[in-house]
């Protein structure tokens, strides 16, 4: 038996790691796959707290996190289609139009 | 050390490997096939974690069809090699540095939290004992107990569909 407290710590390790590909990483794509990083990591810790309370709650937010997750990724892509096609770069230190 | 541990670690190591490996590649599709291994890694740890139905539902959608999407995406836009200006290079080490911290006093808060109630953990066991099987009682929670959000959950999509639809395509004239 593994103990939840292992769990835990992967799910920040992860956690941290997403957080610093999103601050770190200037490809606009890499970025929105390190907020899908960050919602794995929420998830495992929500899926091991599960198991430790022998309860299912846990799980069934998990699917419900999948499914906004998923929602999202098809928005985000059509955004980053959109903003592709109007100012020709990935690169987000590009995307400063709102910057004085 | 027995075999749940090492499965653990083996997976632990595989995940944490993928997620440096997407922060280090320089190309965005190498990054999304490393974030396809921290995937399935997670879905290895919730078959040991005993959510069978969580694992199946990771890899066909995050695994399947929501990375699908993102290396559709890459082809699409042609994304070549990320670029760094001398400034967003510089605020590597430092960043690195306070992501530690974040990481830790997440974990540290969590882990004392779950030190103050694992007595009553420990009286938990999962309902499988009972010859009931974990699925039945996940569908049973999804269309009783979370009826509501499940059926809002169909709206969200709706919205989202439309919504991509709206923005990717084309402006006329």
């Amino acid at each position: 038996m593994v103990p939840t407290n292992y769990y835990v710590i992967l799910s920040a390790i992860l956690f941290g790691l997403g957080v610093f590909a999103f601050v770190f990483k200037r490809n606009i794509i890499t970025i929105f796959m390190s907020i899908e990083l960050m919602l794995n990591a929420v998830n495992l810790a929500f899926v091991a707290f599960s198991q430790a309370l022998g309860k299912l709650d846990g799980q069934v937010f998990v699917l419900f996190v999948i499914v906004v997750a998923a929602a999202e990724a098809a928005v985000g892509l059509g955004i980053i289609i959109l903003i592709a096609r109007n100012r020709q770069t990935l690169n987000v230190e590009r995307v400063d139009l709102l910057k004085l | 050390m027995t075999a749940p541990l090492i499965v653990f670690f083996v997976l632990a190591a595989l995940a944490v490997i993928g997620a440096v490996s997407l922060i280090l590649q320089k190309h965005p599709i190498h990054s999304a096939l490393s974030l396809i291994v921290v995937m399935i890694a997670l879905a290895g740890l919730y078959l040991l974690l005993g959510a069978e139905f969580v694992a199946a539902v990771q890899i066909i959608v995050y695994g399947g069809a929501i990375m699908v999407l993102f290396v559709f995406v890459i082809m699409l836009l042609n994304a070549g090699i990320e670029e760094h200006t001398s400034v967003s290079k510089m605020a590597g080490p430092p960043g690195l540095l306070l992501v530690v911290a974040l990481a830790g006093l997440i974990a540290a808060t969590i882990v004392r939290s779950t030190d103050s109630i694992q007595s009553t953990l420990q009286t938990g066991e999962m309902s499988s004992s009972l010859g009931v099987s974990k699925t039945l009682g996940i569908s049973n929670m999804i269309f009783k107990d979370f009826v509501y959000p499940f059926e809002l959950t169909s709206f969200l999509i709706l919205v989202a569909v439309l919504g991509a639809t709206v923005l990717a395509q084309r402006e006329k004239g």
